[in-house]
C-alpha cells in the first residue's frame, strides 16, 4: 500500500515518503509603481502572492497561466535573479539562504534556467562554447577541463562541436540557440532546471525536435524539470504535474490528467476550453471568457477570478478561496469556494467529490 | 448575435460568389548588395467573396512577405515583382501612388500582429479611426467620430464612449487588437488582410478575437486572408488552407479536407508533429532538417531534403500543381492528378 | 549527485542541421568535420566598414592628416615660427610659400601642419580619457541601479546641464591657460554625456536574459560585467565617442580662438583663427585655411561614426 506523506504545504503525496526536491513556501514579491513628483511607490504590482507549492525529484512539474499571473516571476525568484519579499524556499531539504541551508551560490550549482529564445538568450559577442563554458569557470573549473565538458554538452545536444563550437548565435537558428541554451543550462550539472517558455519562441516542427531532446536529456541526467509555458498542448504532453496561476495566485494544482479532465476550477476550465480546436467541426461559438486578463496592480478582492467567473458570488468578494484538496488522495487542489464544503457558497459539491 | 457553425457550408454555393482576390504566379525577391532572397516562387491563388483563407506556414515561408505584396507594403526599393495580383478588380501592380492609397483602406485593410507598434501612440484610438474615414470618404468629423464609436461598438469594445478618447497604452491587448480591427473595417473594405493578429494575445483572450473576427466577417461579408502558423487558429476560422513552404504554396483545399487528410509530405509532417496532450508517453514525430537558405533555393522540390519519400526526380524540377480532386492541389509528385 | 558519463555515447542524430552557413543541405551531410571558427561580430562590422566608400574615404583622410601631423618635422617645408615681418600676409601661391604665410610672415603650410598636432591631440585625447572615465561610471551606474546609478547620474546631470562651451570656458578660466589644462576642461566637459548613453546601454543589456544567465551560475557581479556586459556595451559608445571627436576638436579650437588654451607662438588652428582675424579684410582666404582643417577633420570623424554605426547595425 502507499504511503501517504503530507507535504508540507498541506497537499498530499501520494508516493512513497520521499522528500520533495523543491519546497516553496508563501512567496511573494511585490513591484513597485513609480509616479508622481518625487518617483515615490504609488501602487504595487502584486506579481507573486503568496505561492507554495512542492516538486518532486525526477518529476515534471508544468505551470501555466496567462500573462500577469506571476508564473516568470516565480522562476526568476526561485532562481534567485529576483530578490522575494517574503517566503521560504526548501532545497533538498535544506532551506535556501537559512542558516544551515544553502547559500544562494550553492544553489545555482543545482538549479538553473534554460530561457526562452529571444535574441538576447545569448551573448551576441561569445562563440557558443564560451558562453556554455562561463558556467564551470564560476565554479572554479579550470578553463581547459570547461571547455571539455562544453564540447560534450554540445554533443548532448545534438549539434557537432567541431562544426558549431565556434559560431557565434546570430549564425544559429532558432532550434539551434535553444539547444544551446540547454547545453548552457546542464553545464554545471543541475538537479532542478526551470524552463521558462523554453519552446515557445520556436516553429512547430522545431519545437518537437527540442522536447524529444528534453525528454532525452532528463532521462539521461536524471533532472527535474520546472515547466512554464502559456501552451496548454504542450504542458499535457511533457508533465507530471501541473499547476495552474492567476494573477500571482495558484488557482489549481494537480496530477495533469485529473487537471486537464476533471478541472477543478473554473479558470482552468475556461483555459482549457479556449484552445483553438484543430477539428473544424467543432468550431466554438462563444468565447469561454470574456475581457482581459486584469492587471495585477490592485486585484479583486477575495478570489482574484471573480470578475470573470460565471459562478461568483458574495463569498467570492469577501473571503478569498483557499487551495484545498479533493481528488486523487489529495494531490488535485484548487482555490475555489465551490469545492470547499462549507464556504457558503451556494454551490458547493458536498465533501469528498471531486466531479 | 452568435451565429452557430453549422449555418456556414462548406461546399461552394449554388452560383459562384465572385473573385476579390485573383493572384497569378507572384514572384517577390529582395535584392541588396549581399544577396537576393526569394521570398515567393510562384504563388497562385483566388480569394471569394466571403470566404476565408488561411496561409499557414512557419518563419520563413514567405506568408508574411504574400500577404504584404497584396497591399504593396514591401520596401519599394528592394523588392522586385512579378506576375499580376489583382484586388477588386484593380491591378495592384500597376497602380499609381495615389490609386494605390485610396485601394488601401477603402478596399483593403491590414491588421497586424502587435497592436502596439501598429496604432500611433500620441493619438486616442477615436482620433485614429475618424482621421481613416476622413482620409477615405467626404463627411464631417462629427459624423467621423460617429462612425468611430459604431465600430468600437461592433467590436465589441466595452464602454465603447469613453474608450473613444483612450490612448493606446491604456487599453490592455486584447482591447488595442479590437481597436486595430475597429480601424482596419473603418471604411468598409472588401477585403481584409490578417497578418498573425492573435499570436501575441494570450489564450482567453485570442479565442474572443478569432470568433470576433469570424463574425465580422460573416456580418460584413468580407474575403479574409489569415496568415498564420498555428494549426488550430487555422481550424477555428478557415474555409481554405493554403500550406505554404519556402516561398510557394504545397498545399491548398477545404479545410476539412487539408486537416484531416493532407496529402503533400510537409502538410502531413507539420500535423504529426503539432504537439497534443494525448501524444504523452510517445517520442513526438519530427521533420528532420531545417527550411531551405531562401537565398539559394534548390532546383528540385524545396522539400526533398527533408521528405521522406524523395526520389531523384524530386530533385530536378519544382512539381508542378496538382489537382486530385475540385479545389484540392498539393505539389508533390506523389499525387495524382 | 548526478554521475558525469564517463562512457561516449553514441551521437544523437542531428535534427535540424539547418546550416546557416553552408550552401546547400546536400553538402551538409557530406561535408568534412572541420573546424569551423565562427563569424564574429566585429569581423562582420569591420567588413562592412571595408565596403563603405564613404566610411573607408574619410578614414583615409584622417589618416592622412594624422600621418602629416605626427611627421610634421619631417614634412613640413619650413620652421613654422620663423616670422619675417616683411613678408606677412603674402597670398596662397606665393614663391616658397605654397599657401601663403600668415600676420608675423610665418610659413602657413608648415603652421598648419604642426597645428595639427595639438589640434588632434587636444581633440583626441579628452575623448579617450571620458571614454574611459565615463564608461567605466556609466557601466557601474548602469548594472547597479538604485540609488547608486541615483547618485552617478544625478551628479553628472549637474554637468550636463551647462552647454559644452561655456563649461568648458568656465573651467579653463579658472584653471588657467595652457593646453593641459584645456584637455582636462574638455574631459570633464565630455565626461557627462559618456556616462549618460553608456548608462543608458547597460541599463538595456542588463535586461537581456543572457546576462540574467551568467547571473544565474552564480558569477560575481564584476565578472559577469566584464565578460558579458562590457563587449555588447562597447559598441554603441564607441560609435558616440567617435561623434564626440569632432565636437571636440571645435571646442579645443574655440578654446584657443578664446586664448584658454593653447598659447602664441605654438601652432594650433584654433589660435590661428584667432590671430589671423586682423588679415581678414586683406587676405580673407588665409584666414579660412585653418578653419577649413578643422572643418574636414570635424567631418571626416562625424562621417566615420555614422558609417561605424551603419555598420554596428548589423542584422543579427
Amino acid at each position: 500500500m502507499e504511503k501517504v506523506a503530507i507535504a508540507p504545504d498541506g497537499g498530499a503525496v501520494a508516493k512513497s515518503s520521499a522528500q520533495p526536491l523543491l519546497i516553496v513556501r508563501n512567496l511573494r514579491k511585490y513591484f513597485p509603481v513609480k509616479g508622481g513628483l518625487l518617483n515615490r511607490s504609488v501602487a504595487q504590482v502584486k506579481a507573486v502572492d503568496g505561492v507554495s507549492f512542492h516538486v518532486m525529484a525526477g518529476e515534471v512539474l508544468g505551470i501555466v497561466g496567462e500573462s500577469g499571473c506571476g508564473k516568470s516571476t516565480t522562476a526568476r525568484l526561485l532562481m534567485h535573479l529576483l530578490t522575494a519579499d517574503e517566503g521560504e524556499v526548501i532545497f533538498d531539504g535544506l532551506g535556501v539562504g537559512a542558516r544551515d541551508g544553502l547559500t544562494v551560490k550553492e544553489l545555482r550549482r543545482n538549479a538553473q534556467m534554460v530561457f526562452q529564445d529571444s535574441y538576447a538568450s545569448l551573448n551576441p559577442r561569445l562563440p557558443v562554447e564560451d558562453t556554455i563554458a562561463f558556467g564551470p569557470t564560476v565554479h572554479g573549473v579550470p578553463s581547459a577541463e570547461a571547455k571539455q565538458r562544453a564540447r560534450r554538452l554540445l554533443d548532448d545536444v545534438g549539434l557537432a562541436p567541431e562544426r558549431f563550437g565556434r559560431r557565434y548565435p546570430h549564425e544559429l537558428s532558432g532550434g539551434q540557440r535553444q539547444r544551446i541554451n540547454i547545453a548552457r543550462a546542464l553545464a554545471l550539472q543541475p538537479r532542478l532546471v526551470f524552463l521558462d517558455e523554453a519552446v515557445s519562441a520556436l516553429d512547430k516542427s522545431v519545437e518537437a525536435q527540442v522536447l524529444n531532446l528534453l525528454v532525452d536529456l532528463k532521462e539521461e541526467f536524471n533532472l527535474t524539470y520546472v515547466f512554464i509555458s502559456h501552451d496548454l498542448n504542450v504542458v499535457h504532453y511533457i508533465s507530471d504535474r501541473v499547476l495552474v496561476m492567476y494573477l500571482g495566485k495558484v488557482v489549481e494544482v494537480g496530477p495533469v490528467g485529473s487537471v486537464y479532465s476533471r478541472s477543478a476550477h473554473p479558470y482552468t476550465r475556461a483555459l482549457l476550453s479556449s484552445q483553438p480546436s484543430m477539428d473544424p467541426d467543432r468550431r466554438k461559438t462563444e468565447p469561454p471568457l470574456s475581457g482581459d486578463p486584469p492587471t495585477p496592480i490592485n486585484p479583486p478582492s477575495g478570489c482574484r477570478f471573480r470578475t470573470r467567473c460565471a459562478y461568483a458570488e458574495e463569498i467570492c468578494s469577501r473571503v478569498e478561496p483557499p487551495l484545498l484538496g479533493f481528488g486523487d488522495n489529495g494531490a488535485h487542489q484548487s482555490a475555489c469556494h465551490m469545492n470547499n464544503a462549507g464556504s457558503g457558497h451556494s454551490l458547493t459539491a458536498p465533501a469528498g467529490t471531486a466531479e | 448575435m452568435a451565429l452557430s457553425a453549422a449555418m456556414k457550408s462548406e461546399a461552394p454555393s449554388a452560383e459562384p460568389a465572385e473573385k476579390v482576390v485573383e493572384v497569378e504566379d507572384l514572384h517577390v525577391k529582395f535584392v541588396s548588395k549581399d544577396a537576393t532572397v526569394h521570398a515567393v516562387s510562384g504563388v497562385s491563388f483566388d480569394l471569394h467573396r466571403g470566404e476565408v483563407l488561411c496561409i499557414l506556414g512557419e518563419s520563413g515561408s514567405g506568408k508574411s512577405v504574400t500577404l504584404r505584396a497584396l497591399m504593396r507594403l514591401l520596401p519599394e526599393r528592394r523588392t522586385r515583382f512579378s506576375g499580376r495580383i489583382r484586388v477588386a478588380g484593380h491591378d495592384i501592380m500597376t497602380l499609381n501612388a495615389a490609386a494605390l492609397s485610396r485601394v488601401r483602406g477603402e478596399v483593403v485593410s491590414m491588421i497586424f500582429q502587435e497592436p502596439m507598434t501598429a496604432l500611433d501612440p500620441v493619438f486616442t484610438i477615436g482620433r485614429q479611426i475618424a482621421e481613416t474615414v476622413l482620409r477615405h470618404e467626404n463627411v464631417t468629423r462629427e459624423d467621423a467620430y460617429k462612425r468611430a464609436l459604431e465600430l468600437l461598438e461592433l467590436v465589441q469594445i466595452p464602454s465603447a464612449k469613453r474608450r473613444l478618447h483612450a490612448y493606446p497604452h491604456e487599453l490592455s491587448g486584447g482591447l488595442r487588437q479590437r481597436a486595430m480591427i475597429a480601424i482596419a473595417l473603418s471604411c468598409r473594405p472588401a477585403i481584409l488582410l490578417a497578418d498573425e493578429p492573435t499570436t501575441a494575445l494570450d489564450a482567453t483572450v485570442q479565442i474572443q478575437i478569432l470568433l470576433l473576427l469570424r463574425q465580422l466577417q460573416e456580418d460584413l461579408g468580407m474575403g479574409v486572408i489569415f496568415v498564420t502558423h498555428d494549426l488550430g487558429v487555422a481550424g477555428e476560422i478557415a474555409d481554405r488552407i493554403a500550406v505554404m513552404y519556402a516561398g510557394r504554396f504545397v498545399e491548398t483545399g477545404p479545410v476539412r479536407g487539408v486537416m484531416r487528410d493532407p496529402l503533400h509530405p510537409y502538410t502531413q509532417g507539420l500535423m504529426a508533429s503539432t504537439v497534443h496532450g494525448h501524444m504523452k508517453g510517445q517520442r513526438l514525430r519530427t521533420i528532420e532538417g531545417a527550411p531551405p537558405n531562401l537565398e539559394s533555393l534548390p532546383d528540385g522540390c524545396s522539400f526533398a531534403p527533408r521528405c521522406a519519400h524523395a526520389t531523384d526526380h524530386c530533385l530536378v524540377r519544382p512539381p508542378a500543381e496538382r489537382h486530385p480532386s475540385a479545389g484540392r492541389m498539393a505539389r508533390c509528385v506523389l499525387v495524382d492528378d | 549527485m548526478t554521475q558525469v558519463n564517463a562512457v561516449r555515447r553514441p551521437a544523437r542524430p542531428v535534427d535540424d542541421a539547418g546550416d546557416t552557413a553552408l550552401a546547400s543541405p546536400a553538402a551538409a551531410k557530406d561535408a568534412p568535420a572541420v573546424v569551423y571558427k565562427g563569424q564574429s561580430y566585429w569581423s562582420n562590422v569591420g567588413r562592412r566598414l571595408r565596403r563603405d566608400p564613404t566610411t573607408v574615404v574619410c578614414g583615409l583622410i584622417v589618416l592622412a592628416i594624422i600621418l602629416v601631423a605626427v611627421f610634421a618635422p619631417l614634412i613640413a617645408p619650413m620652421d613654422p615660427y620663423q616670422a619675417k615681418m616683411l613678408g606677412r600676409l603674402a597670398p596662397i601661391g606665393t614663391a616658397g610659400h605654397p599657401l601663403g604665410t600668415d600676420e608675423l610672415g610665418r610659413d602657413m603650410l608648415s603652421r598648419l601642419i604642426y597645428g595639427g598636432r595639438i589640434s588632434l591631440m587636444m581633440g583626441l585625447t579628452p575623448v579617450g580619457v571620458a571614454l574611459a572615465v565615463g564608461g567605466l561610471l556609466g557601466v557601474i551606474a548602469g548594472y547597479a541601479g538604485g540609488w547608486v546609478n541615483m547618485m552617478i547620474m544625478r551628479f553628472m546631470d549637474v554637468f550636463y546641464a551647462f552647454p559644452s562651451i561655456m563649461l568648458a570656458i568656465a573651467i579653463s578660466g579658472a584653471l588657467g591657460a595652457g593646453i593641459g589644462n584645456g584637455m582636462l576642461a574638455l574631459t570633464l566637459v565630455l565626461i557627462p554625456s559618456i556616462t549618460r548613453v553608456t548608462e543608458s546601454v547597460t541599463t538595456q543589456v542588463r535586461a537581456y536574459d543572457f546576462v540574467d544567465a551568467a547571473r544565474a551560475t552564480g558569477a560575481s557581479s564584476t565578472r559577469v560585467i566584464v565578460t558579458h556586459v562590457l563587449s555588447n556595451v562597447l559598441g554603441p559608445i564607441f560609435i558616440f565617442s567617435t561623434s564626440l571627436v569632432s565636437v571636440s576638436i571645435i571646442i579645443a579650437s574655440g578654446l584657443s580662438f578664446l586664448g584658454l588654451g593653447v598659447s602664441p607662438p605654438e601652432a594650433d588652428w584654433g589660435l590661428m583663427l584667432s590671430t589671423l582675424r586682423q588679415a581678414i579684410y586683406i587676405n580673407p582666404m588665409l584666414c579660412a585655411l585653418p578653419g577649413i582643417m578643422i572643418f574636414i577633420t570635424s567631418l571626416c570623424f562625424n562621417l566615420m561614426s555614422d558609417g561605424l554605426r551603419s555598420a554596428m547595425d548589423v542584422r543579427l
